[in-house]
């Protein structure tokens, strides 16, 4: 029997894969995706010679390797954005599980580059963060454990994904990398405030985490002075956020030319933390407001077309992968401005990051192939919803 | 809204078993509507707040942009030193001397470093560095900017013409900090009291001054104590006399061929140092390093008035007479046998020459006779001598506020034997500074109230609890000490009008391989002016002094310290305000008499 569904043309049998896929994927997004890639390659071009002058490396030794690693990120997204759900979700939880994995035996085989913090492993022609794999993947993980407690016998998914939260909550704070901690936690909160939260507990997440802050505050020197410089009205012109302001300033609207910036010198995470103040002061503030334009329209494109999804599954998975990648670029923004104090976290795709744009291509794969356009409601809800 | 539907579907299964059919499907029908309707409700739900998380995020995105528009538009600020810095003070106060005449000040000059990462042209900047810095290296300067260093000091301090010329360069990478330095303005005036400075913590924008040494050290914390509000540190200092006395000093020197000098001059009552010199000196402004060899209290850099310690002779007989007066055990015309040479054990004390078999007490101070003194001395005894010479301080550090003078400790026999008894009597066997013997002198001459010697300008004037001689026993010293220059062995000393009273001391100096040397002496002379009632104390020392105008070369302080100190005191007393008192004729001296 033939199914009567709405929203969508009906698959025809047959159809061969690729003009199926550009049929139903989400252009804009897509769009806006390789639109971010082609900026971030262009501010490498501004940003990283001087770490390669640092490291006495070919001027552009990290652009072409932006541009290769970019090119193989967004061949893994066009793969990843033609699976289907379920395939998607079969794949990211045993992806999670390495992850997990990966994640937990960092103390023994980790480095930690001379950085305070044990977050990667080193293969020697690159390095990889595992949590940058371990947030596409544990979305995913939670939107399965969310979805099946929709079912009438589901198990208790909700609870199971939160203690996994807290978890890896935990395993991330010990690195310590709270900011990464605090990312996970968050998008666990969004996602379930979807899945249909009660407000009071949402509530008591958001307590307990101003909490977690409060005590590393009170027991971290570092985040104690991250906090109380933001906190102050001068800014601190020799910290990295004194250097963004004052590059965001010099550039005004139109920059003061390409190659002619002096803040990528001074800061060093001119290519990854702050490449958004390389860019303000080059180019100007158009190109802040277009990289914040193509941020917003994968986001919020994303989250629209989720409206109209009946499976829970990815409309849950769908709302994590969109919320970790519009969290991440507004905490990269929002520090670059001063809306937020000080907090390592790259820019999705446009950072500098060999593992973190693989891992930033498969997250927007899954939300690509979540947000493909597929059969939806059974006629007998549409007319139900008219009543 | 959904209906509210009963939990089971009774009429419709009811009707149905009426009419016979399977009521099970009924209900699985009616259980599958009912989870239909409870994920339309969630989906619903869901949407809502998908939709408010789509507006948070517009919002979000919004804002940043808005934040952003915000601060392009703005004008950008220079990065500039924020409260949150912790500074650095820089000020340091003055310090001046009795009349407020500066001694050291604050000059604010500039600091010059190199961020060679911004530089244009190492090499042509490194040459041009060490044109205008000649003691810079043309090669070290070009390693250093071809490491790997971002900063590096160039220069700590240096002249605004070094400035001009660093600044003609060209060089963006070489940057100028101002800089705070110490001046003195008076050069070696005053060298070994002021003591130097040097460079703190350092900062791009104010370095701490940290003295060094002297008084700049002593009181560190006091002159960068922002709570003084600038205040100066006032000494006692004279500064038109301290530069007479070393004037004078240093002519000396060189006439008497000695190959240092130190003079010590005090207000008798108070302690109060009004001038202090040792020679050779240095320029605090460019103060030399110690030396690595050598005998350091060869260098400039010691203070031979307030660190040096030696046996400084016959001036230290005046203290075994006044003992000797004060224990009422002789008067000034008790007899004493002086006939020579004196033995006990193996040693033999003798005169300079023989003064015959007997002189008066008075005269055995005014000639000098060694062998007097010890047999005072010896009728005194070791353990009055000494409790006599500890109450006048000579046993501890001189109690003056120098650093270096805290560490000159006495030297003086472990074991206070006969023979050091005797010859402690006339200043061999204790080795003091010229800073104790002046505090000594001034507190057997201004009524014998102990004084400690001080630098600073306000300090309290000694009480009777720091008596250590009567007052008559002291108008006696003073009177022996006006005849030592009036007929004894200072009478190049005399200064017309200014009744100079004082003592003289030829010290041999030890060898440093031990015993004495045959030649080589400390010749001292200890002055008080004037001799009736004394305000001033001053002591000259000569190190191994020879006058040779005569026919043979001639060391002892009579003929070397006497007449430098008199010349000193030619100079310094009008510079004082001291009135020269009316000529002693004869005619005066009669009219007291018959007066009398």
């Amino acid at each position: 029997m033939t199914e009567m569904v709405y929203g969508a043309v009906a698959a025809k049998p047959g159809e061969p894969l690729l003009p199926r896929w550009w049929r139903t994927i989400d252009r804009w997004s897509l769009g806006a995706v390789a639109g971010l890639f082609l900026v971030g390659l262009m501010l490498g071009l501004a940003a990283s010679p001087p770490l390669a002058a640092r490291n006495g490396l070919d001027p552009f030794y990290y652009v072409f390797r932006q541009g290769l690693f970019g090119t193989l990120a967004l061949g893994v997204m066009v793969l990843v954005s033609m699976m289907s759900p379920t395939e998607i979700r079969r794949k990211a939880v045993l992806g999670f599980l390495a992850a997990t994995v990966a994640l937990a035996l960092l103390p023994v085989l980790g480095t930690d580059f001379g950085k305070g913090a044990t977050r990667w492993y080193s293969l020697g022609f690159a390095s990889v963060q595992p949590s940058e794999f371990l947030k596409p993947t544990f979305v995913a993980f939670a939107a399965w454990m969310m979805a099946g407690s929709y079912d009438q016998s589901g198990p208790p998914g909700r609870t199971l994904s939160f203690i996994v939260a807290v978890l890896l909550t935990l395993m991330l704070a010990l690195q310590p990398d709270f900011g990464q901690a605090s990312l996970i936690l968050a998008t666990w909160a969004l996602m379930y405030f979807v899945a249909g939260a009660s407000i009071l507990l949402l509530l008591v997440v958001a307590f307990g985490v101003l909490g977690a802050g409060l005590f590393a505050y009170a027991n971290s020197e570092h985040v104690a002075g991250r906090i109380d410089g933001f906190l102050s009205p001068d800014i601190d012109p020799r910290t990295q956020i004194g250097f963004a302001t004052n590059a965001i300033q010099e550039g005004g609207i139109f920059g003061v030319g390409v190659g002619e910036g002096t803040v990528k010198w001074s800061l060093p995470d001119a290519h990854t933390d702050f490449i958004i103040a390389v860019a303000a002061e080059e180019y100007g503030l158009l190109i802040c407001l277009l990289i914040i334009a193509l941020f917003s329209i994968v986001v919020i494109r994303s989250l629209i077309r989720l409206l109209r999804e009946r499976d829970p599954f990815v409309r849950l998975a769908g709302t994590g992968l969109a919320v970790v990648f519009g969290m991440q670029a507004l905490i990269n923004l929002g520090v670059a401005v001063r809306l937020l104090p000080a907090k390592g976290m790259t820019l999705p795709f446009i950072s500098y990051g060999g593992s973190s744009l693989v891992a930033a291509g498969i997250s927007l794969g899954m939300l690509l192939a979540l947000t493909r356009e597929r059969p939806q409601d059974h006629l007998s809800e549409i007319i139900g919803r008219g009543r | 809204m959904t209906p509210r539907r009963p939990l089971r579907p009774l009429a419709r299964v009811f009707s149905a078993r009426a009419r016979g059919e399977n009521p099970d499907d009924i209900e699985a029908e009616e259980r599958a509507a009912r989870l239909r309707a409870r994920h339309r409700a969630e989906r619903l739900k869901a949407e809502h707040r998908l939709l408010l998380l789509a507006a948070t995020f517009v919002l979000a995105f919004g804002t940043v942009a808005a934040r952003m528009s915000v601060l392009a538009a703005s004008d950008p600020e220079e990065p500039r030193v924020t409260a949150a810095e912790q500074r650095i003070v820089a000020q340091r106060a003055d310090i001046v001397d009795r009349n407020g005449a500066i001694l050291a000040t604050n000059l604010m000059t500039a600091s010059l470093y190199a961020q060679p990462h911004e530089m244009v042209d190492r090499v042509a900047a490194a040459a041009g560095l060490a044109r205008i810095f000649p003691d810079l290296d043309e090669a070290e300067l070009l390693k250093q900017f071809s490491g790997k260093r971002k900063f590096l000091w160039v220069q700590r301090t240096m002249s605004p013409e070094q400035q001009q010329a660093v600044m003609d360069l060209g060089e963006p990478g070489l940057k100028f900090g101002p800089r705070e330095m110490r001046l003195y303005p008076n050069g070696r005036l005053a060298a070994h009291i002021l003591g130097g400075y040097g460079f703190g913590r350092e900062g791009v924008h104010a370095a701490e001054v940290i003295g060094s040494a002297g008084v700049e050290r002593e009181f560190d914390a006091f002159l960068r104590d922002p709570a003084n509000g600038g205040q100066p540190l006032r000494l006692s200092i004279d500064l038109s006399v301290q530069a007479a006395v070393e004037r004078v000093l240093a002519g000396g020197m060189q006439l008497m061929n000695a190959k240092g000098a130190a003079a010590v001059l005090m207000e008798a009552r108070t302690g109060k140092i009004v001038a202090m010199a040792s020679l050779p000196d240095f320029d605090p402004n460019q103060r030399p390093l110690p030396p690595t060899q050598g005998d350091p209290s060869d260098s400039p850099l010691f203070n031979r008035a307030a660190q040096g310690v030696y046996e400084l002779g016959s001036t230290f007989k005046i203290f075994t007479v006044a003992q000797a007066l004060e224990t009422g055990i002789a008067t000034p015309d008790t007899i004493v046998d002086t006939s020579g040479p004196l033995t006990w054990g193996r040693f033999r004390i003798r005169d300079f020459r023989n003064y015959g078999p007997f002189l008066t007490l008075s005269d055995v101070i005014v000639k000098s006779s060694n062998v007097g003194t010890a047999r005072v001395a010896m009728e005194l005894g070791a353990e009055r001598q000494k409790a006599f010479l500890g109450s006048l301080g000579f046993f501890e550090p001189v109690p003056i506020t120098l650093p270096e003078a805290s560490k000159s400790k006495p030297l003086f026999p472990p074991r206070w034997s006969e023979i050091s008894t005797m010859t402690i009597s006339y200043g061999h066997g204790l080795a003091v500074t010229p800073l104790h013997l002046a505090s000594g002198y001034a507190s057997v001459v201004n009524g014998g109230l102990r004084v400690r010697p001080t630098l600073l300008a306000d300090t309290p004037a000694p009480t009777d609890a720091d008596r250590v001689i009567s007052t008559e026993t002291s108008r006696k010293i003073r009177q022996m000490l006006r005849a030592v220059v009036e007929r004894g062995t200072a009478t190049m000393a005399d200064v017309e009008g200014y009744r100079v009273g004082g003592k003289t001391g030829t010290a041999d100096k030890p060898k440093r391989t031990g015993g004495y040397s045959e030649n080589k002496v400390i010749s001292t002379f200890a002055a008080v002016f004037p001799a009736d009632d004394p305000e001033y104390v001053l002591t000259v020392s000569l190190d191994e002094p020879e006058d040779r105008s005569g026919r043979e070369p001639r060391r002892t302080a009579g003929w070397t310290a006497a007449p430098v100190a008199a010349e000193v005191i030619r100079r310094i007393a009008p510079l004082m305000n001291m009135r020269p008192l009316p000529k002693e004729t004869p005619e005066d001296a009669l009219t007291v008499r018959t007066g009398n």
